[in-house]
Parts: structure tokens; C-alpha cells; sequence
């Protein structure tokens, strides 16, 4: 299975991008997720109830 | 092997070795007295008293910034500091999603007045305040900060975390170590006060922040000292917007570079195994 990716050159192109790309979401995610987990209490988020009313729609942050 | 070291030098060696000695030597000597004829009265209280680390919540390498604080800093600052200095480089904008939500950033900006485009006729015009506009300092201008104290500039906060040692430490420090009185024999120039952490010891701007002077939303006590880490956290933010962002990014910049790092040893070894271990064998061609 692995060789017929490498076979051709455009299927080997195409693999290592969609590859990168996958990558890079997923690991941008688990890692902003332990980086928040780890901070919690401190982030914007967080206390934004403290002080604000309303859970805040997409335009207000 | 003994016998040439044991040998004495040849006179002319001899002679040349004591000359260079007290060459140097008496070189030395005019070097220290020279340096003993002036005296430099760098003392510790004129570099300024060095303050303690403190624990701040964002020291380490994956810590972020405490928003709450942030925004009671900014409170504070507002309510307080903004009556003599600047914090030229911080727009509204920039405190959406640190500290307030859109509209709350929006209302604040609104209140003020910025110079909007001339009209036909060429007259100025003047409009409400926009989130892209930057929070506007207390003076027009340098003369006008320095005539309203005496004669002393107050700096702009925007990067005052970053443009002094000891940064945050530094001015928690300076902002809660005015004593009640300067040391005996202590002599200040007329307008200045006394704080062991400003270099020199007698620093224009007087204690401003005293127990309960603000009141913060969300019901935490405005002790003197609170109110001296919100702003400075709040002023750490100014210098450093991109703070939580670039401590994710080194984050993932380690795990990345790391990793590659660790494969690429493993690619070495790899490949130079075949060779380390093969074995060369030299069969002498039989005659
Ligand atoms: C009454 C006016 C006034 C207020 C209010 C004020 N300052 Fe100042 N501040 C000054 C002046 C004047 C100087 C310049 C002092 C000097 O150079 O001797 C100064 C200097 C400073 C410095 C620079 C010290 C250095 O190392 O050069 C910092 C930091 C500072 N102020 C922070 C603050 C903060 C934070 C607040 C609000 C809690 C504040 N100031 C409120 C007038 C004020």
C-alpha cells in the first residue's frame, strides 16, 4: 500500500501535502488545547463572564 | 630529555627575561595609581535598589498572561496613570478579546473625540473615536507634560516593561516602595521624592496608588499592592501583545524542531551503520 503512494510522482506530491496539511490542523489543535487546559482560569475566555454579561456571540469577543 | 631543560638560559636569555618583568610590572603599578586617582561614587543606591523576582503568573515557558488582571490593570491604569502618562501605542482594537469584548472597547473609544476630515470649506471637524483609533495621551505635546510636572517628563507606558531592567519586578517594586519618609540624610532636589528603586533615589513622580483608590468590577480588594501587579501586568501586555501566542508557538517550535532533531540522529545512525561495522579484509595475494 505504502509503494503505491510512492510509485508516481504526483501521488507522492499530493500525499506528502494532504499529509502536511492533516498534520499541521491536528496538531495545531491537540497543542492549543493542552496550551488552554494549562492555562486555565488566566485566558480571556475564562473570565470573561466575570465581568461581562451574556455568553457572547462570534462579533463580541 | 632532562638534560636541555636543566641547562641555565644563555645570559642574553636571562637578561631579556628580567627586563620584560619589570617592564610589566611597572606597567601595572601606573595602572593602578592611575586608576586609584579618580573615584567613582557608583554606589548601590545610585544604580538603584535591584527588586525582588516576584512569582508572576506568566513567568515559565507555557505560561500565558492572567486576563482578569489585565483588565483590572487597565482600570487602574485609566483611572490613575492616564492623568499623567501616554500609552501611545495601544489601540482600541488591541484590547478586544484580551480584556474587553468588542462593544465594550467600542463604547470606551466612542466617549472620546478624534480630528476627522475637514469639511468643504476646510474647517476642522471632529468625530466620535473608532476601534482603530489609539487611546490618546494626557498632553498635546512634551512642553505641556513637563510644565504640568515640574519640569520631569512622564514616559510613555506603551513599552516601559520592556525599557527597563528588571521589568515587571522593577516597577512593582517601584510602584509600592515609596517609604513614608527618605532616609535620614537624605537630601532630595526640590519636586522629587524618594524610592530606593529608581536610579538615584529621587524620582519625580510621588506614590500614586494608594489602598482602595479605584473599584475593581469584579470585587477584588484594590490593595495597594494589587492594584501595582494589575497595572504592571496590564503594562506587560502593551509591550508584549503577542506574549500567548508566542509562547504557543515556541511551544510547537521545540516539539517540531525536537523531533526532527532526534530523527535525524536516527537517520545517522542509520545509514552509517552498514559502514561503522563492515569489516575491511586485506588478503595479501599469495606468491
Ligand atoms: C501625577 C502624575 C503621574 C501619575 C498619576 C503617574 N505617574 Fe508615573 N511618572 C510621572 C513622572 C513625572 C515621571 C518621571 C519621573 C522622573 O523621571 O523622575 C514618571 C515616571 C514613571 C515611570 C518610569 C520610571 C523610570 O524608571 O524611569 C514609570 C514606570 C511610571 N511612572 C509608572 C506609572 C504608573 C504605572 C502609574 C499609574 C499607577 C503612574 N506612573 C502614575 C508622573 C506620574
Amino acid at each position: 500500500m505504502f509503494s503505491a503512494l510512492i510509485k508516481r510522482n504526483s501521488l507522492y506530491v499530493a500525499t506528502i501535502f494532504t499529509g502536511a496539511f492533516a498534520f499541521q490542523a491536528f496538531f495545531d489543535a491537540t497543542l492549543t488545547k493542552w496550551y488552554e487546559n494549562h492555562n486555565k482560569g488566566k485566558l480571556w475566555h475564562d473570565v470573561r463572564g466575570k465581568f461581562v454579561e451574556g455568553a457572547g456571540d462570534e462579533d463580541d469577543e | 630529555m632532562f638534560k636541555s631543560s636543566a641547562r641555565l638560559a644563555s645570559p642574553w636569555a636571562q637578561r631579556a627575561m628580567a627586563t620584560t618583568a619589570a617592564t610589566v610590572g611597572l606597567g601595572a603599578s601606573y595602572v593602578l595609581y592611575q586608576d586609584s586617582m579618580t573615584a567613582n561614587a557608583m554606589t548601590a543606591s545610585e544604580h538603584g535598589l535591584h527588586p525582588p523576582a516576584y512569582g508572576w503568573s506568566h513567568n515559565g515557558m507555557f505560561e500565558t498572561f492572567d486576563h482578569a488582571s489585565i483588565r483590572r490593570g487597565f482600570q487602574v491604569y485609566r483611572e490613575v496613570c492616564a492623568a499623567c502618562h501616554s500609552l501611545d501605542r495601544i489601540a482600541w482594537r488591541n484590547l478586544v478579546g484580551v480584556s474587553h469584548t468588542a462593544s465594550e472597547a467600542k463604547a470606551m473609544a466612542e466617549e472620546l473625540e478624534y480630528d476627522d476630515e475637514p469639511d468643504d470649506e476646510g474647517n476642522p471637524r471632529k468625530r466620535p473615536g473608532k476601534l482603530a483609533d489609539y487611546i490618546p495621551g494626557p498632553y498635546p505635546n512634551e512642553q505641556a507634560a513637563r510644565a504640568g510636572n515640574q519640569g520631569a517628563l512622564p514616559p510613555d507606558l506603551s513599552l516601559i516593561v520592556k525599557a527597563r531592567h528588571g521589568g515587571c519586578d522593577y516597577l512593582f517594586a517601584l510602584l509600592t516602595g515609596y517609604p513614608e519618609e527618605p532616609p535620614a540624610g537624605v537630601v532630595l532636589p526640590p519636586g522629587s521624592n524618594y524610592n530606593p528603586y529608581f536610579p538615584g533615589g529621587a524620582i519625580a513622580m510621588g506614590r500614586v496608588l494608594f489602598d482602595d483608590l479605584v473599584e475593581y468590577e469584579d470585587g477584588t480588594p484594590a490593595t495597594t499592592s494589587q492594584m501595582a501587579k494589575d497595572v504592571t501586568t496590564f503594562l506587560n501586555w502593551a509591550a508584549e501583545p503577542e506574549h500567548d501566542d508566542r509562547k504557543k508557538w515556541g511551544l510547537k517550535a521545540l516539539i517540531i524542531t525536537s523531533s526532527l532533531f532526534l530523527l535525524s540522529v536516527w537517520v545517522k545512525k542509520f545509514k552509517w551503520q552498514p559502514i561503522k561495522n563492515r569489516k575491511i579484509v586485506w588478503n595479501p595475494p599469495r606468491k
